[in-house]
């Protein structure tokens, strides 16, 4: 295996373990909403939440990174250029990310000036991480770029996916540099956030995962790269034709002019349709293939990646983007339903495809076997769409109750989340978690034995 | 079935590059406009710059939210003179402690539990009009023994565990009271953001448990 394949599986490994943190700090979120004064003063929710979320951040990114350090020798015929730089960074990057975990757990707050932003927190959420780390994360972008960019240079050889995966280099790191300054009006300080959290997930990493899932295709399934190219660039122009203006579905209430509730009610509106789009083809690509694979479980998770994006984000999305409904829906657990099912359809299934595809050809396995999978893939499928649900549900009480007839106020608020409804779908949350949860083991235990494992007998032995 | 769009399922018909074009045409011309909303946006959204969001001395006045028929939406009203801790802020005054609030926001991590426009977490109330809030005056100020609502506040933030009166209990952030004071005064500023409207209804509702 060459060098760049050995990082990518690093960072692969890395990205699902990060994935078991993000989940049981999940876990550990969602009980505070089941127990008064829960870890009070131990532990807080802030602080359990912003390891959950951040965990997100970092395990999308590790898994996107290695797929693309994993499929770039293949793509150019030649190794990665700069990869011992890339190497080192890895550990470094690991290194830095475990810091920033214990600080956030052990030191929690900062005093309230530079040098807490600097050393400690910066409390802009899901870019928390201070300062000094988030310089080791534009680093190490910006290493990505030049392994990809020298690389294509060195092989001569711009193929369509590396031309939208080059150009999606730019506004990965360009709009993360909003996570350095910090304007005292938060209307100014939301205004620019969301250029990189939208512009990040809705449109940046939809691109990304687009290219490292055309890459697989052309693996897993053998479509054809004109097909595939073709779709990627229709993907392009709807993703940013609607998602560069479907921005505005957040500029609705932070001070900003009024037009945004058009504008962003309308091109917002439209953000499902490159993920239908995506939809359309993996059906067919599937059933031109008549899906035959030699690894059923990436199918399978590449699959539950185009109906999860689709729903997830299309669909839940599109349920609260309009403003007469957002006026009462925003900032609920209607949004939390929505960006966990839509931040799990989109990426983590699509990383979980990738580290099949990885698992099976760096250990040379020629079928992937085994009953493991199946149990990952029902119990994490079954228990997100349980868990977004039932946040829904509480998500939809509190948006009646707190928002609509509370009139958001303090009393308001704290009526919606006593209200009976609101509680049973939390607990119905954390219900689903523990399968979650549970199922992430399976998921895990699997990944790592594929291959190395025993294969046991027969069915027909094991149930006689 | 257009012929291009014949193309996207048979391969062999069809020119990558035509899609290509398609999609750099689209993405430049969105960003432009982007880019034009963004000035005029970034015009309203600046402190003091005559658009949604007063200047930092507005601590200086009063701040009411209300509905307003030809708009059909609730709006913040900017009233008299109502001093915050009966000192009137010079502008220069108005932004340190504006600044010093939003670094003890940040520093505290306050919008993991709390929302800010409706933007942050879910666990504990939105703070946009806070300031606003009537159990203030019903409930807190009795409760801290505090005679204004701004020292009931300071009050409540540096010992929120003083006080377990509801369904959720907010942790001790050990604020000293000069942060607790810079909290204060910029929860009173945001509340007079105009927020096309949001949240509807605020203080005028009132639910039933
Ligand atoms: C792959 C799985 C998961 C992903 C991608 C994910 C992602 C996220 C995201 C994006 C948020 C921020 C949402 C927002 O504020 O709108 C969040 C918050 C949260 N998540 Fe997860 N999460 C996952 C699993 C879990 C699990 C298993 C649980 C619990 C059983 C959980 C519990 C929570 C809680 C309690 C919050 C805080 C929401 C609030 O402010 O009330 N998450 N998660
Ligand atoms: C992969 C794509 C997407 C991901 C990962 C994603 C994730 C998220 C997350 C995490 C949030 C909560 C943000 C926060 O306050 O912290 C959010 C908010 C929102 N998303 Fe998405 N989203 C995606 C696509 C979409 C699409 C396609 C639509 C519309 C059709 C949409 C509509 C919205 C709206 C309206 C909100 C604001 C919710 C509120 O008012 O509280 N999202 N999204
Ligand atoms: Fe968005």
């Amino acid at each position: 295996m060459n060098q760049s394949k050995k990082l990518g599986v690093q960072y692969l490994t890395a990205s699902i373990v990060m994935m078991g943190a993000l989940l049981l700090f999940g876990l550990l979120a969602s009980i505070f909403y089941l127990k008064y004064g829960f870890l009070l003063g131990k532990l807080d929710f802030n602080i359990v939440k912003q390891v959950h979320i951040n965990a997100l951040i970092i395990a999308c990114l590790w898994g996107f990174m290695g797929a693309i350090y994993w499929f770039l020798p293949d793509e150019l015929g030649i190794e990665t250029v700069g990869i011992g730089l890339a190497r080192l960074l890895f550990w470094v990057f690991v290194a830095a990310v475990a810091v920033v975990v214990l600080v956030f757990i052990f030191v929690q707050y900062g005093s309230s000036d530079e040098s807490g932003m600097w050393l400690v927190n910066q409390g802009r959420k899901y870019v928390e991480a201070p300062r000094w780390a988030a310089i080791g994360i534009v680093a190490v972008f910006f290493t990505l770029a030049y392994n990809i960019f020298a690389s294509v240079a060195k092989a001569r050889k711009v193929t369509g996916i590396m031309g939208v995966l080059m150009t999606t280099m730019v506004p990965l790191i360009a709009v993360y540099l909003i996570a350095f300054p910090a304007p005292t009006n938060m209307s100014v300080d939301l205004y620019w956030w969301w250029w990189l959290v939208h512009m990040w997930v809705e449109a940046t990493w939809e691109l990304i995962i687009g290219c490292i899932l055309a890459l697989a295709l052309m693996k897993l399934l053998g479509t054809s790269r004109k097909v595939v190219e073709i779709w990627l660039y229709l993907e392009v122009a709807l993703v940013l034709g609607t998602g560069i203006l479907g921005l505005g579905h957040h500029y609705f209430w932070i001070g900003t002019p009024q037009y945004w509730l058009s504008i962003g009610g309308i091109f917002s509106a439209l953000e499902p349709l490159p993920l239908l789009g995506m939809v359309v083809h993996a059906i067919y690509d599937a059933g031109k293939h008549q899906m035959k694979t030699h690894n059923k479980p990436a199918f399978l998770w590449l699959i539950a990646e185009a109906f999860g994006n689709f729903i997830g984000a299309g669909i839940w999305g599109f349920m609260m983007t309009l403003p007469q409904i957002n006026l009462y829906s925003h900032g609920t657990q209607w949004t939390v339903s929505h960006g966990h099912f839509a931040f799990y359809g989109a990426y983590i299934t699509g990383i979980i495809a990738v580290a099949y595809m990885v698992a099976q050809e760096s250990r040379g396995i020629r079928e992937v076997r085994g009953n493991a999978w199946k149990w990952a893939f029902a119990g994490l499928n079954i228990g997100m769409v349980g868990m977004v649900g039932a946040l829904l549900v509480s998500g939809m009480s509190e948006a009646f109750i707190g928002r609509a007839l509370g009139g958001s106020t303090l009393d308001g608020f704290m009526a919606s989340q006593s209200n009976s409804w609101f509680m049973q779908g939390m607990i119905a949350r954390t219900g689903f978690g523990v399968i979650i949860v549970a199922s992430y083991f399976i998921l895990a235990w699997d990944l790592a034995t594929l291959g190395r494992r025993r294969e046991k007998p027969s069915p027909a032995l094991a149930t006689s | 079935m257009t012929e291009s769009s014949a193309a996207v399922f048979e391969p062999g018909a069809g020119d990558p590059r035509f899609w290509r074009d398609g999609a750099i045409a689209t993405t430049v011309f969105m960003l432009l406009v982007l880019l034009l909303l963004t000035v005029d946006s970034l015009r309203v959204l600046t402190e003091g710059g005559g658009g949604n969001v007063p200047a930092y001395t507005v601590i200086n006045q009063k701040i009411t939210y209300e509905f307003d028929a030809a708009s059909n939406m609730d709006k913040p009203v900017i009233g008299e003179e109502e001093l915050l801790f009966g000192h009137r802020y010079s502008e220069a005054e108005a932004k340190a402690i504006m600044d010093k609030g939003k670094l003890v926001i940040q520093s505290r991590s306050c919008i993991n539990c709390h929302a800010f426009f409706g933007n942050g977490a879910y666990y504990a109330p939105d703070l946009t009009k806070a300031w606003l809030d009537p159990t203030w005056e019903k409930m807190w100020m009795p409760m801290t023994q505090a005679k204004t609502k701004e020292e009931a506040m300071v009050q409540f933030l540096m010992h929120p565990d003083r006080y377990p009166t509801w369904a959720r209990q907010m942790p001790n952030l050990n604020l000293s009271e000069e942060e607790a004071r810079a909290v204060t005064a910029y929860l009173k500023w945001i509340s007079s953001v105009q927020t096309n409207g949001f949240p509807a209804g605020f203080g005028r509702r009132e639910v039933a448990r």
